[in-house]
């Protein structure tokens, strides 16, 4: 192990349930997520990732039925407590969508969206400059910086999704959210979008959640795997791939099911 | 008629049950698959009986009320009758009723000559329609049953059958649409005969009042419709509108944002009860609760106010345009997906700013179709101006003041017994043929706004 896996996690959750009205949807998960990897959570579908995901930049308020219990903390900080406005938990801690979700607006009033809300620019000079940083840093800049005033919706999906990673690296957040970012993009977009996590690696916490065993192995350092709401096993990514501990999570990754 | 229609009916019974029969009994010594069940060969015969009859008798029916005239007045009691028109047609008006039955005796003694003469008349076309009706019901019967062969495809011919008969159910709507701006263009053209259209579409006086004798005070009276056009505007499309538009969408917010489930469930019916009072309940509350309450406002403010004003009646016409407001906003909102919804709290915006940066900017054309519509139904609307917004044509921008309004205009000019060669009473065509052609390119252009953002999000 090097000096920085030895650093505090960015966010550690500890015993959470989440509940949909009655019925519990996660069990009991226990994970640090740490500041310098890109973490996977992997299972098959309606494990639970997701929910888990959403959890960690409290999405699951918006559902309103949802109920979560135990304790997740942002640098030790209790993002549930009462000391934790959740727009400036967002803020922190950004979120790419599995369709890409750009407004029906331009290309720069979409990345321009938080800097604004936030009052994060002086002027225009400065809101100019972070929509740059954003959009260079997403790896879109080349492709659209002669048509900033056009409709982000008017985008191809990869650059679509890679629009809204600039959106949400443009509130220079400290944790990335991506929910299966590329299930709707072909491979090319794909390998852009994964290429693009490598470059964010290290600037940002990510995790990501994917159904695509393949992309976990190829993009993060960290795997989480979930069956039913529990979290099965996690660590580092070539162990769970190469000598899993647990028979269900080498069940799973050699395709007995999923 | 009554009997006729039943027995033409019960004829169509005996025809689908003899037409089910023989397919039966056809199909059970048939060795192949029969194409059709014998209800559908039922159907098939019995339809060929009704039909072609049915349609003889309507087009008889057209026919025979011109035939019966003729022939009472080629009969020997027509002598007796006054050679002058209106009398003539009173006398024979008549006669005609007692002789259907609908009066008993008349006041006129001509009448009663003549009754006999109907009477017969009625009986003896009567009795060809039915005659013919009859023969062709069994001539239709009979071609369809030589038809039943195990083969044959009774049940596309059916299916066509019912095709047809929904095109021209929803051909109906159309003609009739149709229908109605030909008789208010005719009568249009008329009053533009009398009255240059130039004058109608840009004068600034109204006052349609014409002469009965010469020699009268104000006898040329005064066709300029855009006071008029003006006042609806002022009441319909902006005071109106000041106050639907913000409650509308206000409440259309917070019922798909905000509002709890448990709410909403009340809430929104209970915004829908609003569109339901009858129009002249709002009527009676703009002017006897409302025009009252703005008349002394506006005095109290020192302006001149009347008792009848277009704040008042824009006021009410407001309040009841809210659902549609609503409940077109409503659907727009609910319809931006829910993942630009989430994308924006991702962003850590508020809900608020959510609603107002992402969602409405999206929904907006929605809601503004949802507005066009609220405006074209309110321009059109009646009752609320013709009780509160007064009968003077002023053009002023004055809420305080009286305005009047097309609608209103065209209630003045048609109540009461009037002659249809006046300018006076034709002017309402005219009025309608315009206020019908502005809703109709409201509707339309507020249908395309709508069609387009559906198309956006799918």
């Amino acid at each position: 192990m090097d000096m920085e896996t030895t650093l505090a996690p960015k966010m550690t959750a500890a015993n959470v349930n989440v509940f949909y009205g009655d019925k519990r949807a996660i069990e009991d998960v226990s994970i640090d997520v740490s500041r310098e990897h890109v973490t996977a959570f992997i299972g098959p579908s309606g494990c639970g990732k997701s929910t888990f995901l959403r959890t960690l930049n409290r999405m699951n308020d918006t559902i309103a039925n949802a109920r979560v219990e135990g304790l997740i903390e942002l640098d030790g900080e209790d993002i549930y407590g009462p000391a934790m406005e959740v727009e400036q938990l967002r803020a922190r801690v950004g979120m790419v969508f599995q369709k890409p979700n750009p407004f029906p607006k331009s290309i720069y009033e979409n990345v321009a969206y938080g800097p604004r809300i936030h009052g994060f620019a002086a002027g225009k000079v400065e809101l100019d400059a972070m929509v740059e940083r954003a959009l260079v840093r997403a790896g879109l800049w080349e492709e659209v910086k002669d048509r900033l005033s056009e409709s982000g919706t008017a985008l191809s999906g990869g650059q679509q999704q890679r629009l809204c990673i600039a959106r949400a690296i443009a509130v220079d957040p400290e944790v990335i959210l991506m929910d299966e970012p590329c299930s709707a993009l072909d491979p090319i977009a794909t390998a852009k979008i994964e290429e693009l996590i490598h470059e964010l690696r290290g600037r940002y916490a990510i995790v990501i959640v994917t159904h695509n065993m393949q992309q976990a192995a190829r993009v993060s350092q960290r795997t989480a795997f979930f069956h039913l709401g529990v979290l099965v096993e996690y660590g580092e990514t070539t162990e769970i791939f190469t000598n899993p501990r647990q028979k269900r999570t080498e069940d799973y990754i050699t395709g007995r099911y999923g | 008629m009554l009997a006729v229609a039943l027995l033409i009916a019960g004829l169509g019974a005996i025809a689908w049950w003899t037409g089910r029969t023989r397919a039966a009994a056809l199909a059970r010594v048939y060795d192949g698959r029969a194409h059709s069940l014998p209800a559908h060969h039922g159907w098939y015969v019995a339809l060929w009986t009704i039909v072609p009859a049915v349609i003889v008798l309507a087009i008889w029916s057209n026919f025979t009320g011109g035939l019966i005239y003729q022939a009472v007045l080629a009969s020997p009691e027509a002598a007796a009758l006054p050679a002058a028109g209106m009398e003539r047609a009173t006398v024979l008006s008549e006669a005609y009723s007692l002789a259907i039955g609908a009066t008993e005796q008349s006041f006129r003694p001509e009448a009663s000559g003549i009754a006999p003469a109907y009477e017969r008349a009625i009986a003896f076309y009567g009795w060809i329609g039915f005659g013919a009706a009859l023969l062709i019901a069994f001539a239709g019967g009979a071609f369809a049953f030589t038809r039943l062969t195990p083969r044959f495809a009774a049940r596309r011919r059916i299916e066509r059958l019912v095709m047809a008969a929904l095109r021209i159910a929803s051909l109906i709507a159309v003609l009739t649409t149709l229908g109605i701006v030909l008789s208010l263009l005719f009568e249009s053209l008329r009053f533009f005969s009398m009255v240059p259209v130039t004058e109608f579409l840009f004068g600034t006086h109204w006052s349609p009042q014409v002469a009965i004798r010469p020699d009268q005070a104000g006898s040329s009276g005064a066709f300029g419709s855009i006071p008029l056009f003006w006042g609806t505007v002022f009441i319909g499309a902006i005071i109106a509108m000041i106050v639907a538009i913000p409650l509308g969408l206000m409440s259309a917010i917070y019922l798909t944002q905000y509002a709890h489930r448990s709410a909403r469930t009340w809430l929104k019916p209970a915004l829908e009860i609003l569109a339901g009072v009858p129009t002249v309940v709002y009527g009676y509350f703009a002017a006897l609760t409302v025009a009252p309450l703005v008349r002394d406002f506006g005095l109290a403010l020192g302006i001149p106010a009347s008792s009848e004003s277009a704040l008042a009646a824009g006021l009410v016409m407001g309040v009841m345009i809210i659902p549609f407001v609503s409940s077109m906003a409503d659907d727009s909102i609910a319809a931006v997906p829910q993942a630009m919804r989430d994308g924006s709290l991702a962003m850590g915006a508020t809900r608020s700013e959510t609603i107002r940066k992402v969602l409405i900017p999206a929904a907006l054309p929605g809601v503004v179709g949802g507005v066009l519509l609220a405006v074209s139904r309110a321009i059109g609307e009646t009752m609320i101006v013709v009780m509160a917004a007064g009968l003077a044509a002023n053009l002023t921008a004055n809420p305080f003041a009286s305005v009047t309004t097309v609608t209103t205009q065209i209630v003045q000019l048609l109540t009461g017994d009037q002659e249809f060669d006046s300018p006076k009473t034709l002017a309402a065509f005219a009025l309608g043929l315009t206020l019908f052609l502005m809703t109709l390119a409201l509707n339309i252009y507020a249908l395309r706004v709508v069609k387009k953002y559906r198309e956006a999000y799918e």
